[in-house]
C-alpha cells in the first residue's frame, strides 16, 4: 500500500486539536495512523525532525519534489498586522504561517482544517479580532478566508473542515483515515465542508437529558439535571455533531458534564455573548431547533410543561436523582 | 569569533519557538528566545461578560486548559467572594491533577526522550534499546503510553464532560455531581494510572519510589532496573545532563491543589544556592515589556494593558518579561517540589542545582505524588453533598487567580466593572521561563540556561540545545497568549 503522506502545521492554535488527536484509537494514535497507511511527514508536536530538517521538508513539498496527501492545519491563520502575518511567524524561517499555508495548500491532494480555528477562524476571531484571524476557507460563516471561496485542492475538494473546539478525537482520526482510503468526495461533506459522518447529527441527539427536554423540565442553575436549553444557554438542538452518540474521554460530553453546548462546531460560535445564558425574546429562547416552526415549538413546550411528571420536575432541579422511576413489583413490564 | 545562528521551528514543545544563539569556540555565549505567536486573548477578553472568561480562557491552551480554567475561576472567586463547594474543590483537583500528570507523561514520552533516539547518539551503548523504545512516532514506548494517557484523561469524561476545554469549572465548584458508580469508575482509572506508573515508568511500587530521599538512594535504586525512568537516569549519567541547562535563579511556586487546610504543594520561593525558603508575595510580581513587541504600560499586572507593537525596534518576542522582586524566576515541577520540600528534589538541587536532570526527575517524582493524592481525593468526595455552590453574579472589583499548571506558576489578574471585564492580564509559566530580557538587560531563565551549552561543530543541530530547551517543558501557546 502506498503511504498517505500528511503534513500537520499549527497556526494560531492552542494545540488542543493535537491533544485531542493523541487520544484517538484504542492502541494509540500512531498505531491508528499506521493501520491506514498514514505517514506523518512532519507534525510539530511529535516528529523528530526539527529546525532546518523540518524546513527542508516544507521546501521539498513547496517545490513539488515531495508528494503531499494532505496538508492539515490546526489553528487560525493570522493576517495581521496590516496583512503582514507577523503575529504568527514560523520559527526559524523568517516567514509567516500565512505565507507557508498559502504556499503549501496548492500542493496537497487534500487540505484539512483540524478544528474550528483553522476551519472558520474560531476563538482568535472573537471580540475585535485583534490579529485579523481567519479560517482557511471561511472567516466565521463567510466563504473566502485565506485560500478563497473557489479554492480546490488537487483532488478537487474544498477545505475539509473537522469543526469543533476541540474536535472529538474520532472525528480527526476517521477523517484522515477516510481520506487515506480515498473515500471522501464532495457528497461526504456538508455545506460548510464538514464531514457528514459527524455533521449530519445534532449534538442534541442522544443527550442524556432528553427526557427533561421532552417535558421542558429545565435546569435553572448549573449542576442541576434538567434541560439546559431554556435557561443555561444550550445550543445542542442547533449544533452539528454526534457528541452525545459517542463518548468524549470515555463516557463524557458537554451536556453530560453539566454545562451547555456552545455550538463549537458552528462558524462564528465565538461571537456569542453570555455562553451560559439563554438569549430570550419575550421569554422565548431565540435559538430554537432550526427546522421546527416556532409556533409549534411554543405550543408543544406549553403542553409538555403542563404534562411533566412530578419525578421529572423534581429531578430537573436537583443535582442527583431525588425521585427514582416508579417500579411496581406487581406489574409486568 | 562569534557567529549567530537561528534555531526554529523548535518543535516537540507545545506551540512554536525560535531561539537565536551566539556561538564561539563551540559554546553558546548568549541566547535570545522568541515566542513567535500572538493571538491577543487579553484584548479579546476586554468588555466581555465576566463569566464568558470561562469559555474563552481555557482555549488559550489545549495542553493546560484546566489550569487556565482554574486560574480564571480563582480570579473570579477572589473578585466575587464566592466560596466553592468542598466536592467541587476535590473534583477540580482531580481533573487538574489528571491534566498535569498527563502533561508530564506527554512531555517525557513524546517531547523529551525521542532526542536520545537520534542518530547523533548511535555510538552509545544504550542507543539501540532507547531508539527502539523512544524513536519519535515509531517507538514502542508511545504505543504503551498513549492508551495509558487516554485512560487517565477519562477522568475528564466523568468529572468535566470532556478535555480539552471544559466549562465544568466554576467559581462555586464543578457542574457535574457524580454518583456511586462513577466514583468507582474514578478509582478504577486512578488505579490504572498507578499501574502504568509502577509497571512502565518506574518499575517499582510507588511507595518505594517515594521513599527515595537522596541522589545516592536514587543511584542505588536505578541499578539493574528496567524501567523508563531508570533508563533516563542511566542516560543522564552517561551524558552528564546535570551539567546542562544550569542556572541558580529563585524557584517560585504559587502552591498547588487546594486542600481542607493547606495546598497539597506549598507556595513559596526557594533560593537554590542557599536552600532558603521565603514566602511568596503576589505584590512582588511585575511585567516588563522593554524587549517585547508591546507598548509600554504599567509594570503591575493589575494596572497593565496588552497592546501589541510589531514594529518596536527593541522587541524580539511576543512574550513579556515577568519578574519577581525585580528579577527572573524559574517555575515548574522542579520549583514546586523544591519549594514544597521534597527530600529527593532538595538533594538533587544541593548536588546539581537546577539543571536538565533535576527538572526531569522532579516531573516524574511529582507524577507519583499525584497518583496517591488523586486516590485520596476520590475517596473524600461526599456524594450526598453538592458539587457547586451558588454565587452572586456580577460585581465591581478585582481578583487575582494563582494556580500551578504542569509547567509552573500561572496567574490571572482580573478587573470587573459590573458584569463585564475591564481588564484581564495573564502571566503563564513559560512567560517566566522563556522571558526575554528586561529593561536592565537581564536575560530570562532559558536565555541564561543556554549560555555555556557545548554545541561542538553541530551548530544549530546540536542535540544539547534540544535537551536544555525541552527540559523546561515549554508551553509556547500559553507564553504570549
Amino acid at each position: 500500500m502506498d503511504s498517505f503522506d500528511i503534513l500537520w502545521l499549527q497556526g494560531a492554535s492552542c494545540g488542543g486539536c493535537t491533544m485531542a488527536a493523541l487520544e484517538g484509537g484504542h492502541s494509540g494514535w500512531f498505531a491508528e495512523l499506521k493501520r491506514f497507511g498514514i505517514n506523518l511527514l512532519w507534525h510539530p508536536s511529535v516528529s523528530e525532525a526539527t529546525a532546518d530538517e523540518a524546513v527542508a521538508i516544507f521546501e521539498r513539498i513547496a517545490s513539488g519534489e515531495q508528494r503531499l496527501g494532505a496538508l492539515v492545519l490546526e489553528g487560525a491563520v493570522l493576517r495581521g498586522p496590516n496583512g503582514s502575518g507577523r503575529f504568527n511567524m514560523l520559527g526559524g524561517t523568517g516567514r509567516s504561517m500565512l505565507h507557508w499555508v498559502t504556499a503549501l495548500a496548492p500542493r496537497a491532494d487534500y487540505v484539512v482544517a483540524a478544528g474550528s480555528c483553522a476551519a472558520f477562524g474560531g476563538v482568535p476571531m472573537a471580540g475585535s479580532n485583534p490579529t485579523d484571524a481567519s479560517g482557511l476557507q471561511y472567516a466565521a460563516a463567510e466563504a473566502g478566508g485565506v485560500l478563497g471561496a473557489s479554492f480546490r485542492s488537487r483532488a478537487g475538494l474544498p477545505v475539509i473542515n473537522i469543526a469543533g473546539c476541540a474536535p472529538h478525537p474520532g472525528w480527526i482520526s476517521e477523517t484522515l483515515a477516510a481520506l487515506a482510503l480515498g473515500a471522501v468526495d464532495t457528497a461526504a461533506l456538508d455545506a460548510f465542508g464538514r464531514p457528514r459522518f459527524f455533521a449530519d447529527h445534532l449534538a442534541h441527539h442522544g443527550c442524556a437529558r432528553n427526557e427533561y427536554y421532552e417535558f421542558k423540565a429545565s435546569a435553572e442553575e448549573l449542576s442541576q439535571q434538567g434541560c439546559l436549553m431554556e435557561h443555561l444557554g444550550c445550543k445542542a438542538t442547533q449544533a452539528v455533531g454526534d457528541c452525545n452518540q459517542r463518548g468524549w474521554n470515555g463516557s463524557g460530553s458537554c451536556t453530560s458534564g453539566g454545562y451547555a453546548c456552545i455550538a463549537c462546531t458552528s462558524p462564528g460560535f465565538e461571537t456569542s455573548q453570555g455562553f451560559m445564558e439563554t438569549a430570550k425574546l419575550a421569554g422565548i429562547p431565540v435559538g430554537l431547533p432550526l427546522d421546527m416552526p416556532k409556533a409549534w415549538f411554543v405550543a408543544l413546550a406549553a403542553l409538555s410543561k403542563s404534562a411533566t411528571p412530578k419525578r421529572v420536575r423534581a429531578n430537573a432541579a436537583a443535582d442527583h436523582i431525588v425521585v427514582p422511576p416508579r417500579s411496581d413489583p406487581g406489574r409486568r413490564p | 569569533m562569534t557567529r549567530r545562528i537561528t534555531v526554529g521551528p523548535f518543535n516537540r514543545v507545545e506551540g512554536d519557538l525560535e531561539v537565536r544563539l551566539d556561538l564561539a569556540d563551540g559554546v553558546v555565549r548568549s541566547a535570545e528566545v522568541t515566542a513567535p505567536l500572538y493571538r491577543g486573548f487579553e484584548q479579546i477578553l476586554r468588555g466581555r461578560s465576566a463569566m464568558d472568561a470561562l469559555t474563552l480562557v481555557p482555549r488559550i491552551c489545549g495542553i493546560c486548559s484546566v489550569s487556565q480554567s482554574m486560574a480564571a475561576v480563582a480570579a473570579l472567586r477572589a473578585a466575587g467572594g464566592v466560596r466553592p463547594a468542598r466536592n467541587g474543590v476535590l473534583a477540580a483537583n482531580l481533573a487538574h491533577a489528571a491534566e498535569n500528570a498527563a502533561d508530564h507523561l506527554t512531555h517525557f514520552y513524546l517531547f523529551f526522550m525521542p532526542d536520545f533516539a537520534r542518530d547523533a547518539y548511535a555510538a552509545r551503548r544504550w542507543h539501540p534499546e532507547i531508539a527502539a523504545r523512544f524513536k519519535a512516532v515509531q517507538g514502542r514506548a508511545a504505543q504503551a503510553m498513549l492508551p495509558a494517557r487516554a485512560r487517565l484523561l477519562q477522568i475528564m469524561g466523568l468529572l468535566a464532560g470532556k478535555w480539552p476545554h471544559s466549562l465544568a469549572f466554576q467559581p462555586g465548584g464543578t457542574t457535574c455531581a457524580i454518583d456511586l458508580g462513577e466514583r468507582v469508575q474514578l478509582l478504577s482509572i486512578i488505579g490504572d494510572f498507578r499501574d502504568f506508573l509502577e509497571r512502565t515508568v518506574f518499575g517499582d511500587n510507588l511507595d518505594n519510589v517515594l521513599a527515595i530521599d537522596s541522589v545516592a538512594g536514587l543511584e542505588a535504586w536505578r541499578d539493574g532496573r528496567g524501567s523508563d525512568f531508570a533508563g533516563f537516569l542511566g542516560i543522564a549519567d552517561d551524558l552528564a545532563l546535570h551539567q546542562l541547562g544550569r542556572i541558580a535563579l529563585p524557584l517560585m511556586s504559587f502552591g498547588a491543589y487546594q486542600g481542607e487546610d493547606a495546598a497539597l504543594f506549598a507556595a513559596g520561593v526557594l533560593d537554590p544556592s542557599s536552600a532558603e525558603r521565603t514566602s511568596f508575595d503576589p505584590a512582588a510580581i511585575t511585567e516588563d515589556v522593554a524587549h517585547a513587541w508591546m507598548r509600554e504600560t504599567s509594570l503591575l499586572p493589575m494596572e497593565a494593558d496588552t497592546d501589541p507593537d510589531a514594529d518596536k525596534p527593541a522587541g524580539y518576542s511576543w512574550c513579556k518579561a515577568p519578574r519577581l522582586a525585580g528579577g527572573p524566576a524559574e517555575v515548574g515541577a522542579l520549583a514546586r517540589q523544591a519549594v514544597d520540600g521534597d527530600p529527593l528534589i532538595r538533594d538533587c538541587l544541593a548536588r546539581f542545582g537546577p539543571c536538565v536532570t533535576t527538572r526531569v526527575v522532579a516531573r516524574l517524582r511529582e507524577t507519583a505524588r499525584l497518583a496517591l493524592a488523586m486516590h485520596q481525593w476520590a475517596r473524600q468526595l461526599d456524594l450526598a453533598e453538592p458539587f457547586l455552590e451558588r454565587g452572586e453574579r456580577g460585581c465591581d472589583g478585582t481578583g487575582i487567580g494563582l494556580v500551578e499548571a504542569a509547567r509552573g506558576s500561572l496567574g490571572h489578574w482580573i478587573e470587573l466593572r459590573g458584569d463585564s471585564i475591564r481588564r484581564y492580564q495573564i502571566i503563564a509559566p513559560t512567560s517566566w521561563n522563556f522571558s526575554p530580557r528586561d529593561r536592565d538587560g537581564v536575560p530570562g531563565p532559558l536565555e541564561q540556561a543556554l549560555v555555556g551549552t557545548p554545541v561542538g561543530d553541530a551548530g544549530a543541530r546540536a542535540v544539547t540545545i534540544q535537551h536544555v530547551v525541552r527540559s523546561f517543558d515549554p508551553c509556547m501557546v500559553c507564553t504570549a497568549h
